[in-house]
């Protein structure tokens, strides 16, 4: 069952002078972890509001094409509908916190949509437990690391059990042992709900080997669609500039060299583990 | 040439950033340093242009004291960027964006004009001298930072997370920019947290943890040493990774370049095959 | 800025800061008008004293003090000013006992009134705050805009200083000048404020509506404010404190400060 459909999606945001969104068509079924990258300005982040609405309704603008999320026509429905289908959790983590205690930040949604106290302390309690952060629900966002900060946001997205959920690198602002933990998390809350993550990134070193599906846009429009091993090996992704983990590209060049190799690792452990099968031989 | 000799320095708050650090920069050097966010790593470098006095301690920019001068003469010798443009912008165009220091160290007009053009021509932002900074791309809006700051010729150059959100393009252009700059005779310092792009530079590295440094030497070694990596909280090179699970086929795991690695594999297996 | 020391809220608890909000705003309240009844010295030092246990109970005599030191020019000022303008045109005024008290008892009531409000702001959280603008069916929009505001507070604060830093490492110098350059000097410092205030806005704004913002004009709330035993101690106290107020006003003739001072020669 597909979570995300889109057919000949276009954008242009009021005021710009060419479109940030051209022709895009994709399809996103239910469970999967999609990776969506491309070069800076290729469209992922326009791509990303249009998902739960920000794009139209917020930014203005008409959206072209057709696009179903969660079931729902995006044009059709306001935003706050939205928001009960769709999370979206954000770049930079300190503009997504508005309450003096992370406790009162995850319960922001759910006071939202009017939820009842006793059915909202429970929602926060599980939302503070999946990601972790139960020992700082008093805290104040601003004595917060980087990285606390973010799980904080993702709890509060996460409160209003969306059926899939979207993260604009996440990442940007966290260290590399950050960063590994909020993939860690996401990972975690995919397997154990059943919710259908979207991720962009360009950090595809420490992030693909959480994806079973790969999106790569360019200039607007989806240039490379389908499994993560066959989408990093192609030449189109090694052309386009983007971030290939280093495993691929070790084992791109040994077989530019001669050597005839099965399979494609996406992450560190997976080379190990080829290399090691090889070498045994 | 910077010299810190072990300097303390905490911050009003409380938090100590900086518990003893000795260092020496040398002219010409490309210096990388590392350290998990809070490290005290842009403390350290905020130290070098005078913008921080450390508390104990003191810093030597040319023999010269950051104590005895202000921050407008030492920032002549010593270029500051930035991590987040958007803090330094305010200008009505790019040209004026560039030229805003240059006014404040007193260049003339005529000169002020040629070094714009230069700055301009280095970035590639030349057909948006007259266009608002604010109207540009976040990437482009990062050139116009560092175009500011090269405008003055600093002797040394400092560059604060200059990844943070860049894409693969990107980092490779600013890689090889930072590269020639080097190469042009100035000395280059990068605060990061990006070890990848570090492996790619292969510069001298500092390593910073809790306030004090605990190594200063070749990336390679650095980086490579796991004990290190793990005390300072920071994630070893990719390829360091894949060549530490393969120590019993007889492989040593100090490398953190691809093209290394392939050439390591590739002779391996030469061997083997006779 | 010391003055403003003195509002800051600290992380400490007391029976006062466990107190409902509202109930100590209606204390503030009710103080603020009985202080405003009188313009005899004598009263108004009683109502300053009374402040005392409060803070003593809240554990905040350090910033309370410092808030002191801080109006200490104002009420100087309000003094001075009495004063100078009573004696110039002085036909108000027969004795120079009177017009002593007269300006005296202003500065003393200004004195007060900043004082009970720096307890109220000293002892109050800004989510407790908050909770109690929620509660007293204050549109949403203004207590979120309340909040956030001090929620961000310490984040531009910070952000300040990193652009004043930026700037100063090209060159600025915002010491120097006369005091004209002085002030032109600050606009590369404030506008990237202003246009990373904007943009931060934006940002929030995106974040707010993805968490379904206005989905209900119903907005519930995760925490309630209940009055408890204390509240009603301090509802009845403010009460009470009313009513002697005007049983004092109209009933009870206030002995002048003259009664206590020898004769001044003006």
């Amino acid at each position: 069952m597909a979570v995300v459909e889109t057919k000949a999606l276009a954008y242009t945001y009021p005021g710009g002078n060419k479109p940030s969104l051209r022709d895009v068509s994709l399809t996103i079924e239910k469970g999967e972890f999609v990776i969506l990258t491309g070069p800076s300005g290729c469209g992922k982040t326009t791509l990303c509001r249009c998902f739960n609405g920000l794009i139209p309704h917020f930014y203005g603008g008409e959206l072209k094409g057709d696009l179903r999320v969660a079931g729902l026509r995006v044009s059709e429905h306001q935003i706050y509908e939205m928001a009960k289908r769709v999370g979206l959790v954000f770049q930079n983590p300190e503009n997504q916190l508005f309450a003096l205690s992370v406790e009162k930040d995850v319960a922001f949604g759910l006071e939202n949509l009017g939820m009842q106290r006793e059915e909202m302390k429970e929602r926060v309690d599980w939302a503070l437990q999946m990601t972790g952060i139960e020992e700082l629900r008093e805290r104040a966002p601003h004595e917060l690391s980087g990285g606390q900060q973010q799980r904080v946001a993702i709890a509060s997205v996460l409160a209003m059990q969306p059926e899939i959920m979207i993260f604009d690198e996440p990442t940007s602002f966290l260290d590399p042992l950050g960063a590994q933990k909020i993939f860690e998390v996401i990972n975690d809350l995919k397997n154990k709900l059943e919710v259908t993550v979207v991720l962009v990134e360009h950090r595809l070193d420490l992030a693909s080997k959480y994806a079973n599906h790969v999106i790569i846009m360019d200039e607007g429009k989806v240039v490379l669609d389908g499994a993560p091993r066959e989408i990093f090996n192609s030449e189109t992704a090694w052309l386009l500039g983007v971030g290939v983990p280093k495993a691929v590209r070790l084992w791109r060049l040994l077989q530019e060299n001669g050597m005839v190799l099965e399979g494609v690792p996406v992450s560190s452990e997976e080379a190990t583990r080829f290399l090691r099968e090889i070498l045994k031989q | 040439m910077i010299e810190v000799k072990d300097i303390y320095f905490t911050y009003p708050t409380g938090v100590e950033a900086l518990k003893g650090v000795p260092l020496t920069i040398g002219d010409g050097e490309f210096v990388a340093i590392m350290g998990q966010n809070g490290a005290g790593k842009t403390t350290l470098v905020k130290h070098f242009n005078g913008l921080l006095k450390p508390a104990k301690g003191e810093v030597l920019v040319d023999s010269v004291s950051t104590r005895d001068v202000s921050v407008a003469k030492l920032a002549r010798k010593v270029g500051f960027v930035f991590q987040n443009p958007d803090h330094q912008l305010f200008s009505e165009t790019v040209e004026e964006e560039i030229a805003f220091a240059l006014r404040n160290f007193g260049f003339e007009e005529a000169t002020i004009e040629k070094r714009v053009t230069w700055a301009l021509n280095l970035l590639d932002l030349t057909e948006y001298r007259k266009t608002s900074p604010f109207m540009l791309s976040g990437g482009e809006r990062k050139r116009v930072a560092l175009a500011s700051v090269l405008a003055w010729d600093p002797k040394v150059v400092i560059l604060d997370e200059p990844t943070i959100g860049q894409d693969h393009r990107q980092k490779e252009n600013l890689r090889q920019f930072i590269v020639q700059l080097n190469g042009q005779g100035k000395t280059v310092v990068v605060v990061t947290h990006d070890v990848e792009f570090v492996a790619e530079c292969n510069p001298r590295v500092v390593l910073m943890s809790e306030g004090k440094i605990v190594a200063d030497g070749e990336a390679k070694k650095i980086l490579t040493d796991t004990a290190l990596t793990l005390a300072a909280s920071i994630v070893p090179p990719q390829i360091t990774q894949i060549f530490l699970g393969l120590t019993d086929f007889g492989f040593s795991y100090d490398v953190i370049d691809v093209s290394e690695a392939k050439k390591i594999l590739l002779d391996y297996f030469e061997e083997a095959k006779r | 800025m010391s003055v403003f020391e003195g509002f800051r809220f600290r992380h400490v608890t007391s029976p006062i800061h466990r107190l409902d909000p509202r109930v100590k705003f209606l204390y503030v309240l009710a103080m603020f008008v009985v202080t405003i009844f009188f313009t005899e010295f004598l009263p108004l030092l009683v109502l300053f004293f009374l402040q005392l246990p409060f803070v003593f109970v809240a554990g905040v005599k350090r910033e309370w003090l410092r808030s002191l030191r801080g109006a200490i020019f104002l009420v100087t000022l309000i003094f001075v000013f009495n004063f100078v303008f009573g004696y110039l045109y002085r036909s108000t005024y027969t004795t120079g006992a009177a017009l002593l008290e007269y300006s005296l008892a202003m500065s003393l009531r200004f004195l007060v009134l900043v004082e009970s409000f720096s307890v109220f702001f000293l002892t109050t959280s800004p989510d407790h705050l908050s909770l109690a603008l929620e509660q007293s069916r204050v549109p949403y929009e203004f207590t979120f805009a309340f909040t956030t505001a001090v929620r961000f507070v310490p984040v531009l604060a910070e952000e300040a200083q990193t652009i004043m830093d930026a700037q100063k490492a090209r060159g600025l110098e915002l010491e120097r000048g006369n005091f004209l350059k002085r002030v032109r000097n600050y606009i590369p410092i404030l506008i990237p404020l202003i246009v990373s205030a904007i943009r931060r806005s934006l940002e929030l704004a995106e974040a707010m509506e993805s968490r379904a913002w206005g989905a209900t004009p119903k907005r519930t709330n995760l925490y309630v404010l209940k009055m408890k035993r204390g509240d009603f101690v301090l509802l009845a106290l403010s009460i009470v404190l009313l009513a002697i107020g005007v049983y004092v006003r109209y009933f009870v003739s206030i002995p002048p400060l003259s009664l206590f001072l020898p004769p001044l020669p003006f």
